[in-house]
């Protein structure tokens, strides 16, 4: 050791790289190596040019204001606004009666009442809450939208539209499809081998086939299959279909649910005497659904993506009645199809993306739930 | 309930009947066949009053429409067709304009797919944020309104065949769709396109020779070149010494529209660019979870013996990955085909489009038509299951 005294002192080091701070972060996550640098610039470009794009587009050359497709040709070649602002209602309502749309936002204030708690865990009296979105609601919906009692004109479904059916759609199959989905899982699981086969049947020959073949075998179909003179409206067929559709992949994610519950769960059910009504309602679905949560916000979410295929058939939801105002010569202008796509693109994507967060949440507290 | 009752004539005891009923076997037979019975009278219901309405409407049943004439044209056919062929050819033409969009959408969609996919676990952040990006706005977007978005606001905004955009090496892009030019095989292409298959049996032949070899001894050989240089080089030095054997038909403005070469229906790509950006937002989240889910002790045990990052990805993280990434991808190629029955929408003459669309409203023969067109969705899709089954079975952890 004494010979490191003798020695002249070692000529100093840099200090080492910062390994926090920005410059570091810039370092590690854009420039590490010559490659990662070119995506970076690469990736920069792109960055531009979509913002640029953007902007451009939704900002700088869009027109604000006009009454007519005029205010949008010419020099404002980037988005047509005052077309949304003036078909905002036709968007939301479809050909509801003006004097009638609040009855529309009043189902849509009774849904928010419901869901909001529903979906707030910090709120309690779940039991409460569920009764009320699932058995009370739909039937004050249903008074509120076809109307006929307390004075309230009848209004025909064909004047419904816009977001109302995109939700209308969207909210029955979620709630039809959902004792459908029950039922088949527990079909499909059963000892019974008729039961089971029946079951295996229509799951797998509904998710065989697109939902537009379903939609239009609701629609076309189903009115020859009726005795006659008994005749449903064409929103409650593609309702029909929907549901049917959307309970057989229902069926398939409560399924992944019911085999993960361990086999020990049936035989203390068994074991305890429950009938088999007790130990599915009481002991294994609570369970199972439980773990499904995602899966079923996952087939909700596709759900509501799907419901704008009822256009093929003839109903306006809101890609549908978007895509009837285009044919508007008031508003013919060549940025005007785009403008409205964005619009619609935009309500789905707001509507789909919040609920896969939500999923997402309610996955990650679950998952806390478990290792607690 | 009839069986029931006679069996409790020969039970002797007052509380026979019940006690039988409460025995679990019994109750499910009785269960079964109330079901059976209810299934069938709902069947004969539905088939008795579809025959009465089909009647009435003076609609004919049964195959007979298949050979009659169709008398409508067909913007893109596959194989020949004119409007005085018969119904059964329109169920064909659709079929192959079904299988062309469903094939050539799931090549692309998989590249796309794995590049945004790698993408999104890119340590470039701003990489990996632009692949998140994308894959969040193609995921959360009804397909049919991308569909609307590409075909009625992008190509159907294109300017008309005097302003087309050129794209070079001859190609356009218009209103009426893309022209390219089209390649046309002179004498000595055939010797070419079997050079081009000799090479590819021989690279397959080299790669299997060469794996047995690593097995036996351990020795690796350079099988991406060697295939490389047997399917790209030797096709090519036999396209020049036969002196070129290919030449080009050009499409060239004449008149009012372009003439010669090659034209792709703007419906065709619509329908194909709306699928690939759809689906590869889907299978680049298969890839990503995929590649996440490999564990990461995998990737350090490849670095503590020595592996280089490419072999690494190559020998040890991409096997791995595939097997979890295999199943849920070939659920979304069947999805992208069954998705491809959109194609009603933007007027592409596919399946659903031509015959259950145009068929069905001319013969009004719905309910032979619609079954026509699931069953063949379903022995797709079945086939498609078969294959998931067999590929499980197949590359299951054998566990020693």
């Amino acid at each position: 050791m004494a010979s490191i005294d003798m020695q002249a002192p070692a000529p100093l080091m840099r200090p080492p790289r910062a390994t926090t701070g920005p410059i570091a972060w810039l370092r590690d996550n854009l420039f590490s190596t010559w490659g990662n640098t070119l995506l970076t610039v690469i990736g920069l470009f792109i960055f531009y040019k979509l913002v640029m794009g953007i902007v451009g587009w939704a900002y700088i050359d869009a027109a604000f204001t006009g009454a007519d497709g005029k205010a949008c040709s010419g020099e404002k070649t980037g988005a047509c606004w005052p077309f949304i602002y003036a078909k905002l209602g036709q968007f939301i309502y479809g050909r509801y009666p003006d004097a009638e749309r609040y009855r529309v936002n009043w189902t849509f204030g009774l849904a928010l009442a419901g869901l909001v708690p529903l979906l707030t865990p910090a709120i309690g009296a779940k039991k409460w809450f569920a009764f009320y979105t699932f058995f009370i609601f739909p039937v004050l919906a249903y008074w509120l939208l076809t109307g006929g009692a307390f004075g309230m004109p009848i209004v025909k479904t064909e004047l419904w539209g816009g977001f109302l059916v995109t939700l209308v759609v969207a909210a029955v199959g979620i709630v039809g499809s959902f004792p459908i989905g029950v039922m088949l899982a527990l079909g499909r699981r059963s000892r019974m081998p008729i039961v089971r086969w029946i079951s295996i049947g229509f799951i797998e020959f509904v998710r065989g086939v697109p939902l537009i073949t379903i939609l239009f075998m609701s629609s076309v179909m189903l009115p020859l299959f009726l005795p006659d003179g008994v005749t449903f409206d064409k929103l409650l067929r593609a309702l029909i279909g929907v549901m049917f559709f959307q309970g057989a992949y229902m069926a398939e994610t409560i399924r992944g649910g019911l085999q993960a519950i361990p086999r020990g769960q049936f035989e203390a059910a068994d074991a305890m005497g429950l009938s088999y009504p007790q130990k599915m309602g009481l002991i294994v679905l609570p369970q199972a659904l439980k773990l499904v949560i995602p899966g079923i916000v996952n087939s909700i979410v596709g759900l509501s993506k799907d419901t704008s295929l009822v256009l093929i058939i003839g109903l306006f939801d809101l890609l549908g009645i978007v895509q009837l105002n285009l044919t508007d010569t008031k508003w013919f202008a060549p940025s005007t199809a785009m403008t409205g796509y964005v619009f619609a693109g935009a309500v789905f994507w707001l509507f789909c993306f919040s609920m896969s967060r939500y999923s997402a949440y309610i996955e990650r507290r679950l998952a806390r739930g478990e290792h607690k | 309930m009839a069986v029931i009752q006679e069996q409790r004539g020969q039970q002797a005891s007052s509380n026979g009947l019940l006690s039988y009923l409460y025995r679990p076997e019994v109750r499910q037979v009785v269960w079964q066949v109330l079901l059976l019975i209810g299934l069938i009278a709902l069947f004969w219901m539905v088939i008795s009053n579809t025959r009465a309405n089909l009647a009435k409407q003076n609609i004919a049943s049964g195959l007979g429409f298949w050979d009659r004439t169709a008398g409508f044209d067909i913007s893109q056919t596959l194989i020949e067709y004119t409007n005085t062929s018969s119904y059964g050819r329109v169920f064909w033409v659709g079929l192959w304009n079904t299988v062309l969009v469903s094939v050539i959408g799931i090549f692309f969609a998989t590249i796309l797919g794995f590049v945004m996919g790698i993408a999104r676990l890119s340590s470039n952040w701003l990489i990996a944020r632009l692949a998140t990006v994308y894959v969040e706005i193609v995921r959360n977007i009804p397909l049919l309104l991308q569909l609307f978005i590409w075909y009625f606001a992008v190509l159907k905004s294109l300017p008309g065949p005097r302003d087309s955009h050129s794209l070079g090496f001859g190609t356009f892009l218009n209103v009426r769709g893309l022209y390219m030019p089209s390649p046309i095989p002179e004498a000595g292409f055939g010797v070419v396109l079997a050079t081009l298959a000799f090479g590819i049996i021989s690279a397959i032949a080299t790669y299997m020779w060469a794996r047995r070899r690593q097995m036996l001894t351990g020795q690796r050989f350079p099988v991406l070149w060697t295939s490389l240089g047997l399917i790209v080089l030797l096709p090519l030095l036999a396209y020049l010494a036969l002196g070129r054997p290919l030449s080009f038909d050009y499409p060239a403005m004449k008149g009012f529209n372009f003439e010669g070469g090659l034209v792709i229906q703007p419906e065709f790509i619509a329908l194909l660019v709306g699928l690939v950006f759809y689906t590869g937002g889907f299978i680049a989240e298969i890839v990503r979870a995929g590649i996440a889910g490999v564990p990461k002790g995998q990737k350090e045990a490849a670095r503590a013996i020595g592996l280089s990052s490419g072999q690494m990805l190559r020998l040890v993280v991409v096997p791995q990955a595939m097997r979890i990434i295999i199943p849920p991808l070939t659920s979304q190629f069947l999805n992208l085909t069954k998705n491809s029955s959109l194609a009603v929408a933007i007027a592409y003459p596919d399946l659903v489009s031509v015959f259950a669309g145009t068929v069905l409203n001319q013969t009004g023969q719905a309910v032979e038509v619609i079954l026509i067109t699931m069953a063949v969705y379903l022995t797709l899709s079945l086939l498609t299951s078969a294959f998931m089954n067999w590929f499980n079975a197949r590359m299951k952890l054998v566990e020693r």
